[in-house]
């Protein structure tokens, strides 16, 4: 081996011309050419840094408008009163989602991964994997014609014994459980069918994390003679804090920039303290219902750019909080 | 501890050898509780406990319901009713026969498999009410062979309504603008995105050129789809601008509704998905197979392309695959982008052009013929596209899958 690896070395240096190996022989470019792909590699990279620099700079250049008028000067207060219904809207739709949907998402993860019977559990988590691919839209029509009609019953219960009934005898009803429900075409039912969106992406982050507490660690716990609740108590929620976490952030990004299920279910279009009455909206649902019909250069295209913006960087908080709350607890978590 | 109490019981008990031999059982105690002492056995409630428990929550629930409901039965009060009986009897009777312990791990369960059952019925009526709905959509011949350009008119609609006409009327432009508008995103993310992935796992040494890309490219990932349809439109309208400073062409700002446009927003959305999944492929490429090209005298960028992307070519597809299904069901960032449209157009740069998700959406919206007595007509259309639809999403997945698992690269002997 060694002096046939000598022997060749020597040929090669002797005739550089004649080729030994197909890989080497073509490659006659050389240096310039490794140059010039690790230089498209590094473009690609940097051009990737160039879109987003892009998406914030257009989003924030064409904010200026909605905020800023040669003839008018500043009208920050005009943006904000326009502005806030629809913001409070989105956060109060993405939490209503995040309360309902969470607790089953980490619910249905655990029942895959501790409590199903370990040959359907793959397939059940596999399905749940399938579902989170179900277009938005799908949710969106699902919601208008089969939960809208279907939960009517429930908002009539609940305008009748957390409003009217406390009025009347108390003076005083829960504003956001007023007036009458209609077709059930309001926020809440969105918020259902948001939670049902999300359902998979939480249970799915949460189930990998699941699955990867350490063998070790639960067998412990158990020949201490825990039961399985205590077991997963003491040995599965500590190993997998961040993943629940990070899962519960990545379902509220989710549900914060989720469009067609809210245009689709909810009608209206005023403000309103209700939920279980049409009207309120989100800031994804104005804008995919307004942009269209504006023209380019108003101050409302300008508005609707603006808040894009304001939803932009409210995703980006949560991501941001998610990844810091994530480093933050690997450090302490004991884990590895 | 009920823990002791066992290992000393089971140490004094005969051994259940002992018990069938020849001697025969001894008269005193029963052969059953010999070789399983009744410590091991006695502190658990009888198979047909929970079962049991299940059956009087719901008979109990149905009659609840039956009252609250005057004469006729909610099905979701009953099962609501069913479930909170269930587990809150269970949780007593538990508590009252063996121990706090115990009983707070069964009702654990308990809520766990609820929660399951409670996710499975939102998840199975999706499913079932696109595929009953669907189904009867996607057997009209003309659904794969028409556009909608002769139904925009209330008259045809009417016509079909009455039985004067056969039914008409398909997702054959949303289908074709589909799968064009996902085809040029793809041509455009995938370099970029592979690139990238090259750079950050074989050239990058962590510097923080490699750290701002990671980090930018998570942040990509959480843009939500409404903003990059924003974004889309407004990079058209820029070069749109440009060039017509520039005496290219003479589009206006206003004429931004193009195919392409589209598939630019949906770039936006993909190239993170593309750069996060083939980095993860190519990082899992063994450090050796790397080596032993370089001992070989093959530079860096053969490597690349001969040995590092071969080995890991399985896990590149199955990851643009997924990427694909990701954007192909995307709705907000199209219906801002490309608009909407009644016919087939195959031109990117011409005018507006319908995909499957905004067709889904515009026709339950906004039905052909009105709302009213016609819209049954365009729903049937329109849960037949969501059908296929939903097909499409799956089979890339199951491909993906697939993919993935099947042309794999064998491991190492390690």
């Amino acid at each position: 081996m060694t002096t046939d690896s000598t022997d060749t070395r020597a040929q090669r240096r002797k005739s550089p011309k004649k080729p030994e190996n197909a890989l080497v022989s073509a490659d006659r470019a050389g240096a310039g050419l490794d140059r010039g792909f690790a230089g498209l590699a590094k473009a690609a990279g940097i051009f990737i840094l160039i879109i987003l620099a892009f998406v914030a700079i257009f989003l924030s250049w064409n904010s200026v408008g909605a905020l800023y008028q040669e003839e008018e000067g500043l009208i920050i207060g005009r943006f904000l009163s326009y502005a806030w219904p629809f913001a409070l809207g989105t956060v109060v739709v993405a939490i209503l989602a995040l309360i309902m949907g969470a607790p089953i998402a980490i619910a249905v993860a655990l029942y895959i991964s501790h409590y199903a019977p370990p040959k359907a559990s793959k397939t059940i988590g596999y399905i749940i994997d399938l579902l989170a691919a179900i277009p938005s839209v799908v949710y969106g029509a699902w919601g208008m014609f089969v939960l809208a009609p279907a939960m009517v019953p429930l908002y009539h219960w609940l305008s009748q014994w957390l409003y009217t009934w406390p009025e009347e005898n108390l003076g005083w009803g829960i504003p956001f459980f007023a007036g009458s429900p209609g077709l059930g075409q309001n926020i809440f039912t969105a918020s259902v069918v948001l939670a049902v969106m999300i359902l998979p992406i939480i249970s799915s982050v949460c189930r990998e994390i699941f699955i990867q507490t350490p063998k070790l660690h639960e067998e412990a716990a158990l020949a201490l003679g825990a039961t399985r609740w205590e077991m997963i108590k003491m040995a599965v929620f500590p190993f997998a804090r961040p993943g629940i976490i990070s899962g519960v952030m990545l379902g509220l990004g989710r549900a914060l920039g989720e469009t067609m299920a809210v245009v689709m279910v909810v009608s209206g279009l005023g403000f309103q303290l209700s939920i279980i009455s049409p009207g309120n909206s989100t800031i994804p649902r104005e804008i995919a219902l307004n942009f269209g019909e504006t023209g380019h250069g108003t101050e409302r295209w300008h508005q609707l750019v603006a808040l894009g913006l304001v939803l932009f960087v409210i995703t980006l908080a949560v991501n941001m909080v998610a990844r810091w709350i994530v480093s933050r607890h690997k450090e302490f978590s004991g884990a590895n | 501890m009920s823990e002791t109490e066992t290992r000393e019981n089971s140490s004094q008990t005969p051994t259940p050898a002992s018990v069938a031999g020849p001697a025969g059982p001894s008269g005193q105690q029963d052969p059953s509780e010999l070789i399983r002492p009744r410590s091991l056995t006695g502190n658990v409630l009888p198979k047909w406990f929970l079962p049991a428990t299940a059956a009087v929550g719901v008979v109990v629930g149905f009659v609840i319901s039956y009252l609250i409901g005057g004469q006729s039965v909610n099905y979701a009060l009953w099962f609501v009713l069913a479930a909170i009986i269930y587990v809150l009897l269970s949780y007593l009777v538990t508590r009252q026969q063996l121990n706090k312990r115990k009983a707070t791990d069964g009702l654990w369960r308990n809520l766990v498999y609820v929660a399951f059952v409670i996710a499975l019925i939102p998840l199975i009526s999706v499913i079932w009410s696109v595929v009953v709905d669907g189904f009867q959509g996607i057997t009209h011949s003309s659904f794969w062979t028409q556009d909608m350009s002769q139904n925009a008119a209330r008259t045809r609609e009417q016509a079909i309504h009455e039985g004067e006409a056969p039914m008409g009327g398909g997702v054959l432009h949303a289908i074709i603008g589909s799968l064009l508008i996902t085809l040029t995103a793809t041509i455009i993310s995938v370099p970029i995105g592979l690139l990238t992935s090259i750079y950050l796992v074989e050239y990058s040494r962590g510097g923080p050129l490699s750290r701002g890309i990671t980090f930018f490219v998570d942040v990509m990932t959480g843009i939500p789809s409404i903003v990059a349809g924003l974004f889309g439109v407004a990079a058209m309208q820029t070069i749109l601008v440009m060039g017509n400073q520039l005496g290219l062409w003479s589009y206006t700002a206003g004429n931004y509704s193009m195919g392409i446009t589209a598939a630019i927003a949906l770039c936006v959305l993909m190239i993170p998905v593309v750069v996060r999944t083939t980095e993860e492929m190519l990082r899992v490429v063994p450090n050796e197979l790397r080596e032993a090209s370089y001992a070989l005298g093959v530079r860096k960028w053969r490597t690349v392309l001969k040995v590092v992307i071969p080995t890991a070519i399985s896990g590149i597809a199955a990851g643009v695959t997924l990427a694909i299904a990701r954007v192909i069901g995307e709705t907000a960032p199209i219906l801002l982008t490309a608009g909407t449209l009644t016919r087939v157009n195959w031109d990117m740069f011409a005018g507006s052009m319908m995909s499957l998700p905004v067709y889904i959406y515009q026709t339950f919206r906004y039905p052909f013929g009105g709302p009213g007595e016609l819209a049954y007509l365009s729903e049937q259309r329109a849960w037949g596209a969501a059908l296929v639809l939903i097909m499409i999403v799956m089979t890339l997945n199951l491909i993906a899958r697939i993919i993935a698992n099947v042309f794999a690269p064998k491991k190492t002997g390690r």
